[in-house]
This record gives structure tokens, sequence and C-alpha cells, in this order.
């Protein structure tokens, strides 16, 4: 019996001082995951974070659908961001079926894309509010998210799950009136946002719990493979919006938020951050948009790709760099498709960052990945 | 807020009392009148003052203020009144359930809700009535590991410790359930059980996060005893006694609050800490281990440990208001009860109705100044309490190590500082024999 077990199956040694602990998957403190958690006293001597458990096989359905029926399952994994999580998919498929779409179509994608951006965070912040004790700050965004939930509502007809991004454009028009709606409940909302600095980030109790806590460095955070608001919190200015701007993006004037401390403190700050820039993405693509044209290129019933072919594409979410690669072989469905995500790519840093903290600290670390344990799992 | 509510109208809601009334008297009368009219029948009456106790005159009795007065009376001045009704436990609960129903909705509009809305057609008045009915209706569930009768033991002793630290609060001149010369001493004492009854809580239950939010518990209420008790040193010194009535009695001109207010806010946050508020929630952390030594407790057993803290909750309010707000002293704002009337009677046109057992009562139990004490004790308390449930809305929890730093080093130092403030102000002469007071 020389051979080597795999690590799970090795039988490990018991130490009298080390208390285990299953965080989740029925915990309030975990989403829907499991963090196994080996605690000596008050400090994580080590952590195994364990997702898996609402995986649906999203990238296998899709391999049984075709391209214009894979949409509203394919939004499944973040609905809260669902115009995000679609938004490669489409592209892919616009790359795929040789579609060009209409400039109007951009900006409208544009414009849904960051109102669900800021949408998702929101949810985020509210979970990370309810996590550090804070119950005000679940209640507050919880309640200005419906501000953009309804401007989403008057654009798409559905409340969360859009569906309204289509190979070709976007499903429907924009109401009538809509800029002007679309600009004042934004306004509002950025003053809204900017009220939650004096509850919360410039909270003392706040700030002492998190600074210097799970500290990412730059050098970790990039070996890591992390993406999107955690690898900005490190000091890295990377933001696919800049960096390989897709649709209209490279004719707006994007600014990425950096921060350089990479403690839980920059990662639950520079998505607020984020949400302020988001605004003001809004406001510049109303004002540049087409103020009329078609929002949509018609294809004919079951479009298929062009022999065997495939295509990487990949947008910047609510959560960092997420891809879409679909390969065709000439058929009415994809023969492969593949999600990648940013919450898989960042919950990698869960056991670095936990090791030697405290377990007071386990919830506001976990939750300042920015991570969506649905979409991790496909 | 019109858009969540329902349309509500002041109409409606008389004509739902009314409703209830008639219904109640229409069941009443069907039910209740003749049950009690044949109990009568059939009970053997006894004779008193020479006539027999028939039905009638039973009820004239009920009826009868100059019969009645004097029992009520006789009731109010027993131990049993003030253990169970007055300034026991009844008192205590009434305020308990009046913060629940206040922090609920301050907390909600703090957060932009409603809050508790439907349950009881006033802004939810009724919702904690339908919590405990739901509790109640629960089925307890013990961990088939933990140790029973400690397990079951716990939240009872929980609520006793509490009680008897209500016991110990003077509400009015006189009105104490428990006039104990040693009262401070007392109150460190039953202080004491809370982390015991915890520790023994979170043990028996063979679970690891009642355990760690146990630890956590033991680690925060005991190094935070500490402070508090120093904290209180001062209020002893300057007025030399520990009895919790000559305290409050001994700040008829200016509550000690002025001379000491760095005891005032060191006892705030230890208070705070004792009393598992947040920010110093972290025996419940939720969102590290689950509820923390409450996460095994199932209906009325998590209910008796809620009655518990609020009930503590009330009596930190009401020792704060004893030692540094001034209990019940200040100014008389109850008007005088109108004495001719209880003495000459009410005339009514040609007859002149004079109720006998008025006088007495009024004069020796229900005193004006007992009332204006409770007024005052009251107004004091609700808004000490309004103040320890103020940071739910505002703070994020803070961190085991935070917190152990926070009260063994700056409460104790700050807690030394306002010993020497008070003893500065005895021997200056300022306070204590010679001094202002």
């Amino acid at each position: 019996m020389t051979a080597e077990l795999p690590p799970g199956l090795a039988i490990q040694k018991v130490d009298e001082r080390i208390m285990t602990l299953n965080v989740g998957p029925q915990h309030p403190g975990s989403g829907h995951m499991r963090i196994i958690v080996q605690i000596d006293g008050d400090y994580i001597v080590a952590c195994d974070p364990d997702p898996g458990y609402v995986h649906r096989g999203e990238e296998k359905m899709a391999e049984y659908r075709n391209y214009i029926t894979n949409i509203p399952h394919l939004e499944r994994p973040v609905i809260h961001d669902s115009c995000n999580v679609l938004y490669p998919y489409v592209l892919g498929v616009e790359e795929l079926l040789g579609i060009e779409v209409p400039e109007r179509a951009k900006y409208v994608r544009v414009i849904c894309s960051e109102l669900n951006r800021c949408i998702y965070t929101m949810y985020w912040l509210a979970i990370y509010g309810i996590f550090l004790g804070h119950s005000t700050m679940f209640m507050w965004p919880a309640g200005d998210r419906e501000l953009l939930i309804d401007l989403m509502e008057k654009i798409s007809g559905a409340r969360v799950t859009h569906a309204h991004f289509v190979p070709g454009g976007v499903r429907n028009d924009l109401p009538p009136n809509f800029e002007e709606v679309c600009l004042r409940q934004v306004n509002y909302f950025e003053k809204r946002i900017k009220e939650y600095a004096a509850v919360f980030y410039d909270n003392p109790i706040l700030i002492s719990r998190t600074r210097d806590t799970g500290v990412l460095s730059r050098e970790d955070a990039i070996r890591l493979g992390t993406t999107g608001s955690v690898l900005r919190a490190s000091g890295v200015d990377y933001d696919l919006r800049q960096k390989e701007p897709y649709d209209v993006y490279e004719e707006l004037d994007v600014h990425s938020n950096v921060m350089k401390e990479g403690d839980s403190y920059a990662r639950s700050k520079v998505p607020w951050l984020d949400m302020m820039e988001s605004c003001n993405i809004i406001r510049q693509a109303l004002q540049k948009m087409p103020k009329s044209g078609s929002v949509r290129v018609k294809l004919k019933p079951n479009p298929k790709g062009k022999g065997l072919d495939s295509v990487y594409k990949r947008v910047e979410s609510g959560r960092g760099s997420l891809g879409c690669h679909i390969v065709s072989d000439g058929k009415v469905e994809p023969y492969r498709l593949k999600l990648s995500v940013g919450s898989f790519r960042n919950l990698i840093a869960l056991p670095y960052l936990l090791k030697g903290e405290k377990l007071g600290n386990m919830p506001s670390v976990y939750w300042s990945l920015n991570y969506w344990p649905v979409e991790a799992d496909r | 807020m019109s858009v969540i509510a329902p349309n509500f109208k002041l109409s409606g809601f008389i004509k739902s009392i009314i409703d209830d009334a008639v219904w109640f008297l229409l069941i009443f009368s069907l039910i209740g009148f003749p049950v009690i009219m044949m109990v009568l029948f059939y009970i053997p009456m006894p004779v008193i003052d020479g006539e027999l106790l028939t039905p009638f005159l039973a009820f004239t009795y009920l009826a009868d203020p100059t019969r009645t007065l004097p029992i009520v009376q006789a009731f109010m001045t027993t131990d049993m009144f003030k253990v169970m009704a007055f300034p026991g436990f009844g008192f205590a609960a009434l305020l308990a359930a009046g913060t629940i129903f206040v922090e609920r909705k301050m907390l909600a509009k703090l957060q932009l809700r409603v809050g508790p809305f439907y349950c009881g057609k006033v802004e939810g008045i009724l919702q904690l009535a339908g919590d405990g009915l739901k509790l109640i209706s629960k089925e307890i569930i013990i961990p088939a590991k933990a140790d029973k009768p400690i397990f079951w033991a716990a939240p009872v002793l929980f609520v006793a410790s509490a009680a008897a630290f209500v016991a110990l609060i003077p509400v009015a001149p006189g009105w104490v359930v428990a006039d104990v010369d040693m009262g401070l001493l007392a109150v460190f004492a039953v202080i004491g059980f809370f982390p015991i009854v915890t520790i023994l809580s979170a043990w028996s239950a063979n679970s690891k996060f009642p355990f760690i939010g146990g630890i956590r518990a033991l680690f925060q209420m005991v190094s935070f005893e500490i402070p508090l008790i120093l904290s209180l040193l001062g209020v002893v010194m300057v007025t030399g006694t520990l009895n919790l009535s000559e305290i409050a009695a001994s700040q008829s001109s200016f509550p000690w609050i002025v001379f000491l207010p760095v005891g005032a806010i060191v006892f705030f946050i230890t208070m705070l800490a004792e009393l598992e508020r947040i920010p110093f929630d972290l025996p419940e952390a939720e969102s590290e281990i689950v509820a923390g030594w409450l996460t095994e407790l199932s209906g009325m057993m998590y209910g008796l440990v809620q009655l518990g803290t609020y009930l503590k909750l009330y009596a930190f309010a009401a020792l704060f208001v004893v030692l540094f707000l001034g209990g019940w002293n200040g100014p008389m704002i109850v008007p005088p009860f109108p004495m001719e009337l209880a003495t000459e009677g009410i005339e009514l046109g040609p007859v002149t109705a004079k109720i006998g057992g008025l006088e007495p009562i009024l004069s020796q139990v229900i005193t004006q100044e007992m009332i204006n004490g409770t007024l005052m004790f009251v107004l004091k308390t609700v808004g000490v309490i309004f103040f320890i449930l103020l940071p739910r809305g505002v703070f994020p929890r803070i961190r085991i190590d935070m917190l152990l730093s926070l009260g063994w080093t700056k409460l104790i130092g700050l807690a030394f500082v306002n010993i020497f403030i008070a003893l500065a102000l005895v021997y200056a002469g300022v306070l204590g024999p010679g001094g202002l007071q």
C-alpha cells in the first residue's frame, strides 16, 4: 500500500486542538456552498472551499438547444446580472453567424449591461452588509436596487431574468420617453449610493474590522488568476471595458477604479466606486446614442454556424472577466459551449486569504471576493 | 408609505373596536353570565355582616367600590403584587414588550421599511403576541447528544436571573421588590450569573456553533464585568451607600451624570456588551456561527431566552437611570388628585356619590409622588433604551480581539479615571458630607 492516495481520501492525522467547522451549505454565512474551516482557537489554520451544490449543467444543456433557445437558460447562473452573463454568448454567436449589429442596439446593450452591473453589485453589497452585522446596509441597497430594476422592467418587461440580449441586437426598442426617466433615476441612484459612505464605508468600526484583513498582494492576485474588482483592489489596472473594448465601450470614457491595499476593505469599496462609474457610462451612452433606428437584425429561423468554427468572447461582468467559448460544427446547436466565470477564479484565492485569519474575519473576506456561488457552479 | 400601506381609516378602526366590544358582550351575556349565576347558585354562600351573600349581593360587591377598594389596597401592599405586577415582573415585561415593538418600528423607519404592519390592524402592534403564539406552538427539539437536564434548565435559569435583576430595581420611592442594603453588590452577583447560564446552555447542547458562541459570550461578559463594576464605584464613593433606593434618593437636586460623565459612558458601553447588542453581538454573530449559543434552542426555549434578554435590557437601562440619571427624581408634573372628591364625594345633581375606600388608597398607596416618580422613571428608562437600540441601525459587528482590547485596556483605564474624579470631588468637599449634598 505504498501508492499515494488522492488528497481527499488520505487519512488525516487528527490534532486535538483543531476543530473542523462546516460552514454551509445550510449556514447563514455561506452561499450555496460549503467552506470547510479548520480552526485553532479563534485562528483559521486551513480552509477548503467546496462549491458544486448548485451545479446545473448549463454548458451541457447548451449543446441540446439552438442558438436562440439557449438565451433564457444561459442567464440563469446570475439572474441579477443576466445581461452581462448573456453578453459574451451573444457577441460570440454574432461573430459565428456573421451578423452586423445596428449602432443603436449597441448603445442599448451598454446601458442594459451597466444597469445590470449596478443591480448585481447592490445585491452583493446588501449581503456584504449583513455579513458584517450591519442590517441597515442590508436594507438600503436592497431597496435602492428597485430603482434600476424598474428601469430594466421598462426596457425588457421582466424584473430580473430579462433575456433581452439576442444575437443581432436587443429584443425590443427602448420605450418612449425612456431617456428622461433613465437619467432621472440614475442621478437619484448615484446620489443615494454616495450616502452609503456616511453609514458604511466611513464607519470606523467597519474600517477597523476590514482593514489589513485578507490581504492579497499584487503578485498573488495575478498569480492566482483573480479578475474584476478583486484584481483592481490589489492594484492591477485591468478592466476589459478599457483593455478590450467591445461594442461601443471604446467610444465612451471608461475610468477604472484601482486601489492598492488589496485588503477586504479595498475589495468591498471597488465595486461601490464601479457603480458610480457605471452611472457615468450610462449618462454618456444616453447622450451619444442615436435617437432612432433599428435595434435588431432579424435572423432566419434556426441559424447555423459556417462549418467547424470556434469563437471566444469575454466581457467585464459584475464579478470580473466573463468569457464564453463557443465551438460550432455547422449544426443548429453549438458543438460545445464553455463559460469561464469570474466567481470561480476569485474563489481560488479564498484558502490563501483565510489562512491565519481570525474566524470573525471569515464572512468579510469570503464575500469581499465578489463571488457568486451559482455562477461558479454553472 | 401610502403605497405599501392598506387604506387605513380611523372610522374603520373604531368600527372594528365597537364590533369586538359587541361580540364580547354578546358572548359574555350568553355564556359567562349564566355560568357565574349557576356557580353562585350552587355554592353555599357565606354570611357577611349579618346578611347572606346572595348572587345579587355578590354582584353588588363587584360593583361597589366601597367594598372592593380596600381589597385592592390590601392586595397592592402585598409582596405578591410587588413581585408579579408593579415594580417586578409584569411592569418589566410590559416595558420589554414595548421595547421590542419600538425596536422593530424604529429600525424599520431607519432602514426605509415599514416593519410589522398587518398584525393587529394598527402598525403591527400585535406582532409580538403572534410571535409568542408561534414560539409556544412550536415543537421543542433537543439535540440527541445534549446533556438534557442542563439544556432544559438553562433558558429557565436565564429568565430567573433576569427577573432577579429586575427585582432589585427601585422604580418609585418605596416601590422596590427587594430593598437590599447591599443592592449594588447584589446586582453584581446577579450579573455574574449570566455567563454561567450561557456557558451551561452552550456546552450542554454538545454542538460546535453553540460552543463557540458560548465561549465568546463567556469572554465578553467576564472581561466587561470588571470595567462595569469599576465604573459604578464612583457613584458608591460619592453617595457612600450601596442601597439602590438611597442612591436614587440622593440625586434629588442633580443626577450623578453631571459629575461622573466618564463613568456613565463606560457603564453604557459595558452595558451594550453585557446585553450582547450590536456592535457587541459576537455571541450571536449570524454570519460566522449561525446564532451562537442560541443555535440549538427551539420553540419556547428560544422564546424564554429572548424574554430574559429583554428583561435584562430593561434592568440595565433602569440601573443606568437609578445610578446616573436620578431615578424617580424630576419635576412634579402630575397634578395632585382633588382629594375633596374622595372625602366629600362627587355632586351629581341631586345625588352626591361618595366612594368610601378611595381616600386611603390615594393617600397611602397610589400617591402623587408614586405616580410622578414612576412617570419620570419610565421616561428616563425609555430614553436610555432608545440609545441602546440605536447602534443596531448604525454599526456593524466588531471582532472578538477588538472587543477584548477595548474592554481590558481602554474601558478599565477610563473607569479608573472616573474613580479618581469621584475621589477628587469627595476630597475637595464638592460632594459627600459637607458638600453640595
